[in-house]
């Protein structure tokens, strides 16, 4: 198989693929855990549960406290750093606004590409130094397991492809950017099946948490 | 005529030797040989003797044809492509029928293992009557012509890569030059058609060498396809700024704003045309406002459409995520009462223990 052909088949049979396991994946998650249910809350609200919960999913956005800033500050920043970027990448970057315009029909206004480029270097090393601080710290390297590797490699392989394709190291182009979908592809696939999930769950489970305190009348 | 060599050939024409050198430059120039080389290239050129090309088209257009001859207008090139033997070509030899068929019998049978044998045009396996000449069927053409052959050249994409009469879905099995032929040498010249000074640059190095010039991995001289066209373009600086036409008619496509969004495929296609470019250098088609289509990569026919950004999928999206949606929420319910199902059997299942019947199990 040539490059070219490669790449018709990753824009082609790959993504169908990929898109289907993503979507079929996500509904299923979504469906078991929204069915689920939760017991019903017999207490008498001492505040609202609804007002708790939607402002719990912006308050999380912070540290609550200087002090839990203060002893994680290495994970809160290059976590910011690494996110930030991978989100402009992903939702600023032309190519891939005109892909969300084909898939969904509607689009928007993208950076110009060194902006991407620059925060794709930064989300890289970002995460190469999340990695690091995973190795070597004792307690975080005691409680991770497969899981959190293999959601760091599906993450990462798309970044660095999407770098190297765009600065055209290495490899033929036409390789590295169906190397990139490829990659891109992989994700979609592994992400409704591990912990990549906490993209589409965190702001229901930040929801949920808000709002049991709400209920209580916790502040959040 | 034909024992003359090219120096002889083009004092007729009257082109001079400061002329021929100049030409020998660009040559050069053009295929990125050193240059110590041209005077290795006009030696070469000054004492060849005309050798044998025979021409056959099989499933074509004759775009490759047309193109080619676009380079007799009149330059040196085209002299070079007048100072070969020409020995066997439908579109342009005057000979027809049985005489046409024998002159390249002859042609083959006084070269024999020294001919270049130029292929436009695609071959048809899946039926032999699909196309033939003199009734002979193409594939049989190209095993019988090949056989003499020093190399072979696949113009045009179609011999190339199969081209247009390969594209989905293949209706006559085509295939390219290189599927049916393994025991020679191959050059594919690719494009729709492609640029006529590349042709004649091939056939230059072959003269002048006697060898292939330096081919990539789709067998392609890389002095001509090692470049992406994205990489060589004017319009580069727009698609770094991140402006781009979006229709051909606004006001970022008479600025002459990138093509990205209106299907562009320079990124992903290796040709010369930004550099060399077409009609004598006067333009290639991103400068005349439309994007790449690229035309000599291999099935760009069946890379989606050519006004869809290369970014984006080939086929039915929404339809198909319709179908995902659907049956993820089917799987997804009846997980979801399955899983109601075991919690309330659990329920059932539920015994209730008093501390009597601890006390009870511990006396046993």
């Amino acid at each position: 198989m040539n490059s070219a052909t490669f790449l018709i088949w990753v824009r082609e049979t790959g993504f169908l693929i990929a898109s289907s396991i993503f979507i079929i994946g996500l509904t299923i998650r979504f469906f078991e855990i929204f069915m689920l249910g939760r017991k019903k809350d017999l207490s008498e609200p001492k505040g609202c549960a609804m007002r708790g919960g939607f402002k719990t999913i912006f308050t999380r956005f912070l540290p609550q406290d200087s002090n839990t800033f203060q002893r994680s500050y290495f994970i809160i920043i290059a976590g910011y750093v690494f996110h930030i970027g991978l989100l402009v990448a992903l939702f600023l970057l032309v190519p891939h606004i005109e892909l969300i315009r084909a898939a969904l029909g509607f689009g928007w206004v993208g950076l110009p590409t060194p902006v991407v480029d620059f925060l794709t270097v930064l989300s890289l090393i970002s995460m190469l130094a999340l990695l690091w601080h995973r190795l070597t710290n004792p307690v975080l390297k005691m409680i991770s397991d497969a899981g959190d590797y293999t959601a760091w490699i599906l993450t990462f392989l798309p970044l660095l492809t999407g770098y190297l394709a765009y600065h055209h190291l290495f490899f033929d182009y036409t390789w590295l950017l169906a190397f990139h979908i490829l990659s891109a592809e992989l994700l979609m696939i592994m992400l409704p099946f591990t912990k990549l999930m906490h993209t589409f769950t965190i702001f229901v489970s930040r929801f949920y948490g808000g709002a049991i305190s709400g209920h209580k009348g916790v502040q959040v | 005529m034909n024992q003359l060599s090219l120096e002889e050939r083009l004092r007729l024409h009257g082109v001079s030797r400061r002329g021929f050198l100049k030409f020998c430059a660009a040559t050069a120039s053009l295929m990125a040989l050193s240059p110590a080389m041209i005077p290795r290239i006009a030696a070469a050129l000054e004492n060849a003797k005309r050798p044998s090309v025979i021409w056959l088209s099989f499933q074509e257009c004759t775009g490759c044809t047309e193109s080619i001859t676009r380079s007799h207008s009149p330059s040196l090139e085209s002299l070079i492509f007048d100072a070969i033997s020409l020995d066997y070509h439908h579109t342009l030899q005057v000979a027809s029928g049985d005489a046409a068929e024998h002159a390249r019998e002859q042609a083959m049978k006084d070269n024999w293992g020294k001919y270049i044998l130029v292929v436009d045009g695609s071959i048809p396996l899946g039926n032999k009557g699909f196309s033939t000449i003199a009734g002979i069927s193409n594939v049989d053409m190209l095993i019988e012509t090949a056989k003499g052959a020093a190399a072979i050249v696949a113009v045009g994409s179609c011999a190339a890569f199969g081209g247009l009469p390969k594209a989905n879905p293949n209706p006559t099995g085509a295939v390219s030059i290189d599927m049916i032929i393994k025991d020679k040498p191959i050059i594919n010249v690719p494009g729709c058609p492609p640029i006529p000074v590349v042709m004649t640059g091939v056939l230059a190095h072959f003269l002048t060498f006697g060898t292939l010039p330096e081919l990539d991995h789709l067998k392609r001289p890389k002095a001509f396809y090692g470049q992406n066209i994205h990489d060589r373009c004017y319009r580069r600086p727009f698609y770094e700024r991140g402006q781009f036409a979006e229709t051909f008619d606004d006001e970022g496509a008479k600025k002459g704003w990138c093509l990205f969004k209106l299907g562009c495929k320079g990124p992903t296609t290796y040709n010369a045309c930004a550099t060399t470019k077409w009609n004598g250098g006067v333009s290639f088609p991103i400068e005349s406002g439309h994007g790449c289509l690229g035309c000599s990569e291999p099935n760009f026919w069946d890379a989606g459409s050519f006004y869809a950004p290369l970014s984006t999928p080939i086929g039915h999206v929404a339809q198909n995520a319709g179908y995902a949606l659907a049956a993820g929420a089917l799987a997804g319910a009846a997980i979801g009462f399955a899983n109601k199902q075991k919690s309330s059997q659990a329920i059932e299942k539920h015994e209730e223990i008093t501390v009597n019947d601890l006390i009870k199990g511990e006396t046993k």
